[in-house]
Parts: structure tokens; C-alpha cells; sequence
């Protein structure tokens, strides 16, 4: 079936099998950032985003997101450079293999959420597991990221 | 020192955190087979006939194999060195089904759909046989899990295929006995620790081709390249002249990529089809047929006068190897080994069985061996304190290790000479940063709430002694930049990054003049891989000497275009100076001219090995909240102090600290991996084997109290194996603090905590 979609504003028209998942049609367009670590919905590592908000790209079919915009860790590199840099700072990319899943989580979570408390934040990124880091790091550097923003918040 | 004890960001920070393709399955995106496993849906079976047909005509199918293509000739997958203490006990495929999930059929096509629909068209008919799935009745059980006759033992450590014997060894130091009979007080307990999977977030993968010479290359997932190289070869029986393994960037191993689990397959298919071949393992998979811990019951009996000082221990671990035995001989030594050393005593006794069953088999896993040996005999160490109404931090500090054992020979651990240690200090650091005082034992908070604490210590080696070999060449390229060839595995670790902060150092240059290069055993001077935390402390010290060397060179060669004898030359990182006159010549000029018409290309090459493995020391303490009503446990603090020498880079430290504790913590308190009646793992995916999320761990606090290990490079030992094993002895030891109840079993459910309770009432 013939799908049409955008991915990190580049529009794709594609002829694609109706079970095709969103995170290998992802892959095979050269996202390769996408990430699968479970069958099951678990891990949080095929995290992008569905018009702006997250999903799992594992665990969604590609036809879900005909018609829309879809943004993966490629279309954000800017973004994810700075919030990577925080995270590069506190060591808290280990293998680095969450981290492309774990990145697009705060991104939308920094979108959504406004000077959120350390509950909200480990409550919105519970879903992202990372098996090296131990979050302590990852926490570290998502204080330090939203931090920035609230004070040039505050300084404005 | 510029960059050594900084914390200085990883060399591969940014493409990782801006999500670049640097991964296995990410690097061999052009077509190749797709490969996949008919597995035993029998945990003891023999295959009786196997019918392919109907499979091999399936449109997009390449080849079905089965036990009748490949070579006949057992080996091991443990990635260890040559003579690998672990059995060869293993075919790629085999006729004798010994666990569910063993492999029946590999099928290769041209793309998933295909692949499946051939797997099951595949007909099998198995004989079964009854499985033996309870490792305490293995040894000398009439069901044998490997009666073959090829079954081969490359070293002496006690096996025996026809007891179920994968090792059996035992070590006397003094008399047990008799000290155990003038001791006051007598712990005698048995404490048990259940397989758990590493779930490194990035499963099982291996991309295989032919290049253009007709060699096998390689691209997996691996913590050693190296050994993949001669597993293959083995496996293969091909010369290992004929392989090149290939390690890109990997999404964690923590020794389950210590093993061989996921190369073998393609690298059949490619070699017979001489086609790429790629085989990822589904995280089902890497559940039911990974290379998981040793599941352990370890027996306990210590003995300590009637002021707490300990005298006798006697420690018998009895140790899962389930179907294969990677790793199964040299764990088990762990548990008695790294644990036992811990405490001065007057005797020791430390035997060992490691038996054959029909789960899955085991492998390695950060610790190895010495995580289930620290939950039992700490465990064992806090019933003594409580027995004897001491705090189980005061009882150690009387019986442990510390500061002024250096020195001292100890006896359990090869007779090494202890060259440095700060376990008192750690745990003195802790128990401020917790307020141990002023908390222990436990404190009510209304609710039905208590908070309690526990203690534990620990250790663990650095690299394996007269083993392990790292070697690393650097070369001065031309504008004088260097680059750094390592054999040793960065699996995020960040050991590329170390090993190039140490180069730097010993270099006077920038960290950035510094290039590193991943392993390609093509390219890469020989390291036997990362494991048995040996990366800093081995590979460290040949970046140490090679850079020294190179050192040499380059003033040897300044010291020819100065024109002066090599005593007055300095090199300073920058330029060769005549001390004599001032007169300097650039490293970059120097550099280019070696590139022009000269026979003095810069470049040195050096291996170390170590005779000893100097331990690095923890203690971990915890602070927890159980719910009276329901026995939930929850954890509200855990405080890390760590000797781990000189810390190289402060947040890599910190963050392996952090993530290795909370590994424990899942060990601890729920990950268990469970089979039904019939031998097939009941848990298999993340859904039911919980792992900790951020919502688990409460708050983690790391801090360090460095020795300095004089054979250490920049005085340096190891810390990624170290931070495992606290864990589950101290959270036991606050559940206990909170509610008298001893969990010798692990993980630490709430309902056991509840059963205790209640039975104690
Ligand atoms: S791959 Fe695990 S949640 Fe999507
Ligand atoms: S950094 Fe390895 S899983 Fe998160």
C-alpha cells in the first residue's frame, strides 16, 4: 500500500506491506539512530516523535503515520548535540545505545513539561531504561539542560 | 598530570549522543542473509531425524544446516586465553539437545519472511530424554549431560563428563576444623544466588562476509575480538589465518559478550555460501540462550572468638554450568577467592563443584563468580554481627582488610602481597555519608513504615595474573598528532578514552593530538580482550611503556638532527631541545621530515602483563524502607566509597560505579531467572524479567578514597567488575536491620520478607 509521510521534514511517498513497523520502515530510510532493544514495549529505545510527541516506533505501524511528521535524533541534531553535550559531561553515555530513545524522551519532555520536579522527570522518562549509567548521570545532566532554560528564563 | 583524574568527556560522546551509525547492525545495512535458529523446543532430546526439505525450497532460502554439515570437533565459547580452562563441550550443531533453545537448524535467505516460513517447514524428530533440571542432584546423577567421548578438558581443573563435572577442586590454608572447634561462635548457613541476564541494552549481533582475499571477516558485537578470531577458527576448523574480527562501537556487554553466542551461525553460512550474512538475536533470545550468571549455592561456615575475630572460613560453592561450561571453572574460584581474601583469618578451606544440567548455559557476568561469593559470605559476616550484638561495620573493621595490611601476604589469593588498600577508610567515608550512627539498626516511621541500614565490603581483581596480556602501539603520524592502536574493547566503558588520557600524559601533548583506533585483529597489536577488568590497570600500563619507548625514539631522532648525543636532549611534548645550547627542533618538523625520504618512520609497540592482580576495594551501605504490612522493599540511598588506586577519569568512574550498583540492585531484589517444570525459561522478555528503571534505585551517591597501586599505570587499578558486588549482602543485611528476618535466598521479594515476618511472630 502507498503511504505518504515526512520524515524530519523530507517527504517520503512509499509503497510498503501493511504490516511494516514504523521503526524498520525508520531504519531502512537511513534513520539508523532507531534503535530495537525488546519485543515488548519495554526499553524506550525506538522512542521518536509523532507529530512532536513520543512514541514507540516498535511497537506503531508505518501506515499510523501516514500523512504526518515523524522526527528522529537525525532531524534535531542541534538539539541533540546540546542535551548530548550535558550528557557527555556527567559520563552518562556509556554505550551510548539508549541514548538516541532516551534524547528524543527529553526533548519532548522539555517541550511538554514546564520546570518539571524531579519525580516528573524520572516519572516521564521511566519508560527509557538504559542498562549501563545507572540514571544517576542521566539525571545529572537532564537538571543541568533544564536549568539552563530556566534561567535564561529567569534572566529575560 | 593534564588529563589523568580528570574528567575529561569521551572520545565518542557526540556521535553517540547525536545517534550516528556507528553500531554493527548500523555499519552492514548493503543486503546480506538473514540467519536464524530452529531451537529445541526439548531441554534433553536427541535428534532423531531431521527432514529439510520442504525448508531448503522455500523461494529466498540460501541453505538449511543442520548437525550433519558441520565440523565434528567439540570446543568452547568462553572467551578466555589458550588452553581456555572451560571445556570443549560444544558443536554448532549438535545431534544431543541438552537445554531448550539449543540449536536444531540454522536457515539462511534472503530476507526475514522467508527465513521464518522455512523454520517451519523444518521436521524434527526428537527422542526425548528425561532433562535433569535441578543442578544439587547433577553431580553423579545417571543422567549425563555430556557422555560424549570427544568431550576434551584442556586444563586440569577437575572435570569429569561422566559425573556431570564441569570442575571440582578444593584449597585447605591452615586447619578449619580445628579452629572451628575453639571458636565462641559458629555461623553455618547456605545462601543461594540466581542466574540473572546482563540485558546489555544491544543483543546479540554478527555481520559476516568474504573480502576480496577469500578471508571470513567478521563484525560483532564483542568484548574479545581476539578470542572470536580462534572460537571460529576452532569452530570452523579453518586456519585462524582466515578470519578478521572486526569490533565496532558495542551497546554494552557486561561479559555476556565474553562468550561467543551470536557469531557462530553467520559465519558458517558465509564461509559455505561464501555470501554476508548477519544474524541479530531478539531479545527473547538473548534471554532463553544467552551467556547468563552462574546460578550458586554456597555453603557457609564461619567461625569467629568471642569478641568477633574471625578465625576460620570454609566456603563450598556448588555452581550451575547448566548445558555448556564457558566459564564454569574459573567463576566458581571467584566466589571463594576474591571473597575469602577480604578477612584475616588463621584458616580457610574453599571447595567447589560445578555440575552439568539441562538449563540454559551460563557465562560470564560483571563479578564473575565473585558477586554470589560477597552475597553469601557477607551475608554470612552480618549474621555473625548480629549474632554477637555488634555493628556489622564495627565487626569488619576488626577482621577486614585495611590501610595497614599493606604488605601482607594473603594467602587465599595466590599469596599475593597486598600493595595498597583504603577499605577502612571507604567505609569509614560511607558510614558518614549515610550517618550510619545515626541510623543503624533501623528507625520507625509511623505508617508501619521502618527505615533500616546495611552494610557490605568487597572486592575484586585487576586482570587475571600471568594471563591477561594488553598490548598497545603508538605512532607519531606526520604534524605531529599520534595514534593510538589498542587492542583492548571499548563496549562504552570508555577505555579508548583512558587509555588515550594516559597517552596524552605520558606524552606532554593535548588530549585531541591523540587518535584511537577500535579493534580490527588485522590491525590492532594483541589484547585477550575486556574482561576480568584488566583494561586499565593491563592495557594501562603498555600505553605506559609503549609510550615511553616512543619517547626514546623521538629523542633519539632530535638528537641526530640536533646534532648532539642523546644525554642532552630533551623532549618536552612540543620540541627536542640541546640542553646544551638551546637549539630545538619541533615535534611537527621532525614528524614531517620522518615522512620524507627517511628510514625513521615513529612508532612503538609494547605488551604487559602482570604476575599479580592487585584487588580494588568498596563498601557499600544502604538505606532502605520496608512496608511492614506487605514486606515491600524499597531503596531510598545507596553510598558507594571505592579504592580503585588512582581514578583515571572521575565521571567514567562514577558513572560504572553508579550503573554496576544498579545492576546489584536488580539482582537483589527481583531479576531471577525461572524455568517451568519442563525446562523453558518462563520470564523471557522484559515484560516479566523486571530490570531497575529510574523509578527503582532511589538515590545513588559515589565517592572515593584512592590508594596508590604502585604496578598500576599512574597508580591505577580496576573498578568495573568491583562495583557489583554489595548489592545484595547489604540491602539482606537492612531488610534484617528492619525486620529480623534473613534472606539467604536471592532476589529479596517482598513476600519472603513478608513470610519471614510473619513466621517470626
Ligand atoms: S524497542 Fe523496546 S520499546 Fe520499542
Ligand atoms: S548507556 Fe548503555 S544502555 Fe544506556
Amino acid at each position: 500500500m502507498q503511504i505518504k509521510l515526512w520524515i524530519n521534514d523530507k517527504e517520503y511517498v512509499d509503497d510498503i506491506s501493511p504490516d511494516t513497523i514504523l521503526l524498520d520502515f525508520l531504519r531502512s530510510k537511513g534513520c539508523l539512530s532507531v534503535k530495537r532493544g525488546c519485543e515488548t514495549s519495554n526499553c524506550g529505545l525506538c522512542t521518536v516523535l509523532l507529530q512532536g510527541k513520543p512514541i514507540l516506533s516498535c511497537s506503531t505501524l508505518a501506515v499510523r503515520a501516514n500523512g504526518l511528521k515523524v522526527t528522529t535524533i537525525e532531524g534535531i541534531q542541534d538539539e541533540a548535540s546540546e542535551f548530548g553535550g550535558f550528557l557527555a559531561d556527567e559520563g552518562a553515555e556509556q554505550c551510548g545505545f539508549c541514548s538516541p530513545g532516551f534524547i528524543m524522551n527529553v526533548i519532548a519532555m522539555k517541550n511538554e513539561l514546564k520546570n518539571p520536579t524531579e519525580d516528573e522527570i524520572k516519572n516521564y522518562l521511566e519508560g527509557n531504561l538504559c542498562r549501563c549509567t545507572g540514571y544517576m548521570g542521566q539525571l545529572r545532566a537532564v537538571k543541568k539542560y533544564l536549568e539552563k532554560y530556566s534561567d535564561m528564563k529567569k534572566g529575560a | 598530570m593534564r588529563y589523568v583524574n580528570k574528567p575529561v568527556r569521551k572520545k565518542d560522546a557526540m556521535s553517540l549522543v547525536t545517534g550516528k551509525p556507528v553500531y554493527t547492525d548500523d555499519i552492514t545495512q548493503g543486503s546480506s542473509l538473514v540467519v536464524k535458529l530452529l531451537r529445541s523446543p526439548h531441554a534433553h532430546a536427541l535428534i532423531e531425524e531431521i527432514n529439510t526439505e520442504r525448508a531448503k525450497k522455500v523461494s529466498g532460502i540460501e541453505c538449511v544446516l543442520t548437525y550433519e554439515d558441520v565440523p565434528e570437533s567439540r570446543f568452547t565459547t568462553a572467551g578466555q586465553s589458550y588452553p581456555e580452562p572451560s571445556p570443549y563441550d560444544r558443536l554448532i550443531l549438535d545431534k544431543r539437545l541438552r537445554c531448550v533453545g539449543d540449536p536444531v537448524a540454522i536457515v539462511a535467505g534472503l530476507d526475514e519472511k522467508s527465513v521464518d516460513k522455512a523454520l517451519s517447514l523444518i521436521k524434527v524428530k526428537y527422542n526425548l530424554l528425561e532433562p535433569l533440571l535441578d543442578f544439587r542432584k547433577a553431580k553423579d546423577n545417571e543422567i549425563l549431560i555430556h557422555p560424549e567421548d570427544n568431550f576434551v578438558s584442556l586444563v586440569e581443573v577437575g572435570a569429569d563428563n561422566k559425573r556431570n563435572l564441569c570442575s571440582s577442586e578444593s584449597m585447605n590454608i591452615g586447619n578449619v576444623e580445628e579452629e572451628l572447634k575453639k571458636c565462641a561462635h559458629v555461623i553455618e548457613e547456605t545462601y543461594h544466588t540466581k542466574a540473572n541476564n546482563q540485558t546489555m541494552m544491544e543483543t546479540f549481533r554478527t555481520y559476516t562476509s568474504i573480502d576480496a582475499y577469500g578471508r571470513l571477516n567478521v563484525i560483532s558485537s564483542t568484548q574479545i575480538p581476539f578470542h572470536v578470531r580462534r572460537i571460529l577458527s576452532n569452530a570452523l576448523q579453518i586456519p585462524k589465518s582466515q578470519i578478521r574480527v572486526i569490533k565496532p562501537r558495542i551497546g554494552g556487554g557486561f561479559g555476556a559478550k565474553q562468550s561467543v553466542v551470536s557469531e557462530l551461525f553467520p559465519a558458517i553460512v558465509t564461509w559455505i555460501t561464501k555470501k554476508p550474512a548477519k544474524m541479530i538475536y531478539s531479545r527473547k533470545e538473548s534471554f532463553t540462550n544467552g551467556s547468563p550468571r552462574h546460578e550458586a549455592e554456597i555453603k557457609i561456615r564461619l567461625g569467629a572468638d568471642e569478641n568477633g575475630i574471625i578465625k576460620a572460613i570454609h566456603m563450598y560453592s556448588l555452581w550451575n554450568a547448566g548445558a555448556y561450561g564457558d566459564h564454569g571453572p574459573t567463576t566458581v574460584g571467584l566466589s571463594g577467592h576474591k571473597a575469602m581474601t577480604i578477612y584475616n583469618a588463621n584458616a580457610y578451606k574453599f571447595d567447589f563443584d560445578v555440575v552439568y544440567s539441562n538449563t540454559m548455559g551460563a557465562g560470564a557476568y560483571r563479578g564473575y563468580g565473585a558477586t554470589q561469593g560477597f552475597f553469601a559470605l557477607e551475608s554470612a559476616v552480618n549474621e555473625l554481627a548480629a549474632k554477637l550484638n555488634m555493628d556489622p561495620t564495627v565487626l569488619r573493621m576488626n577482621n577486614m582488610l585495611t590501610e595497614s595490611s599493606v604488605g601482607k601476604t594473603m594467602p587465599t589469593y595466590y599469596n599475593e602481597e597486598l600493595k595498597s588498600c583504603t577499605l577502612d577508610k571507604c567505609l569509614k567515608k560511607a558510614k558518614e555519608m549515610i550517618s550510619w550512627d545515626e541510623k543503624y539498626p533501623c528507625r520507625d516511621m509511623g505508617n508501619n513504615k521502618v527505615r533500616s541500614v546495611g552494610c557490605a565490603v568487597a572486592m575484586q581483581g585487576s586482570g587475571i595474573s600471568s594471563v591477561d596480556v594488553g598490548a598497545v602501539e603508538i605512532r607519531l603520524n606526520d604534524d605531529g598528532f599520534y595514534t593510538l592502536m589498542i587492542g583492548a574493547t571499548d563496549m562504552g566503558t570508555g577505555c579508548d578514552t583512558i587509555l588515550a588520557q594516559m597517552a596524552a600524559d605520558c606524552m606532554d601533548c593535548e588530549y585531541d593530538s591523540i587518535v584511537v583506533h577500535g579493534v580490527d585483529t588485522d590491525l590492532s597489536p594483541y589484547d585477550t580482550g575486556s574482561y576480568a577488568s584488566s583494561t586499565t590497570y593491563i592495557t594501562g600500563m603498555a600505553v605506559v611503556k609503549a609510550c615511553e619507548s616512543l619517547k626514546n625514539k623521538i629523542i633519539d631522532a632530535g638528537a641526530k638532527k640536533l646534532g648532539c648525543s642523546v644525554e642532552y636532549a630533551d623532549f618536552d611534548g612540543k620540541s627536542v631541545c640541546n640542553i646544551k645550547n638551546n637549539e630545538s627542533i619541533s615535534l611537527i618538523q621532525l614528524a614531517n621530515d620522518n615522512y620524507v625520504g627517511s628510514n625513521n618512520y615513529l612508532s612503538a609497540s609494547e605488551s604487559h602483563y602482570s604476575p599479580t592482580s592487585p584487588p580494588p576495594f568498596m563498601a557499600g551501605l544502604v538505606e532502605i524502607e520496608v512496608d511492614k504490612l506487605t514486606g515491600k522493599v524499597d531503596i531510598i540511598d545507596y553510598v558507594g566509597v571505592i579504592d580503585c588506586g588512582t581514578v583515571i577519569n572521575p565521571n567514567l568512574a562514577r558513572v560504572q560505579a553508579e550503573g554496576g550498583i544498579v545492576q546489584a540492585m536488580g539482582m537483589a531484589m527481583y531479576e531471577d531467572i525461572i524455568y517451568d517444570r519442563n525446562g523453558r525459561m518462563l520470564n523471557d522478555s522484559f515484560m516479566q524479567y523486571k530490570i531497575p528503571s529510574r523509578l527503582d534505585v532511589g538515590n545513588i551517591r559515589i565517592d572515593f578514597e584512592s590508594s596508590y597501586e604502585p604496578s598500576g599505570p599512574f597508580g591505577a587499578k580496576s573498578i568495573g567488575e568491583l562495583v557489583i558486588n554489595t548489592p545484595p549482602p547489604a540491602i539482606a543485611n537492612a531488610v534484617y536491620n528492619a525486620t529480623k528476618v534473613n534472606i539467604r535466598s536471592l532476589p529479596i521479594t517482598g513476600e519472603k520478607v513478608m513470610m519471614g515476618m510473619l513466621k517470626n511472630a
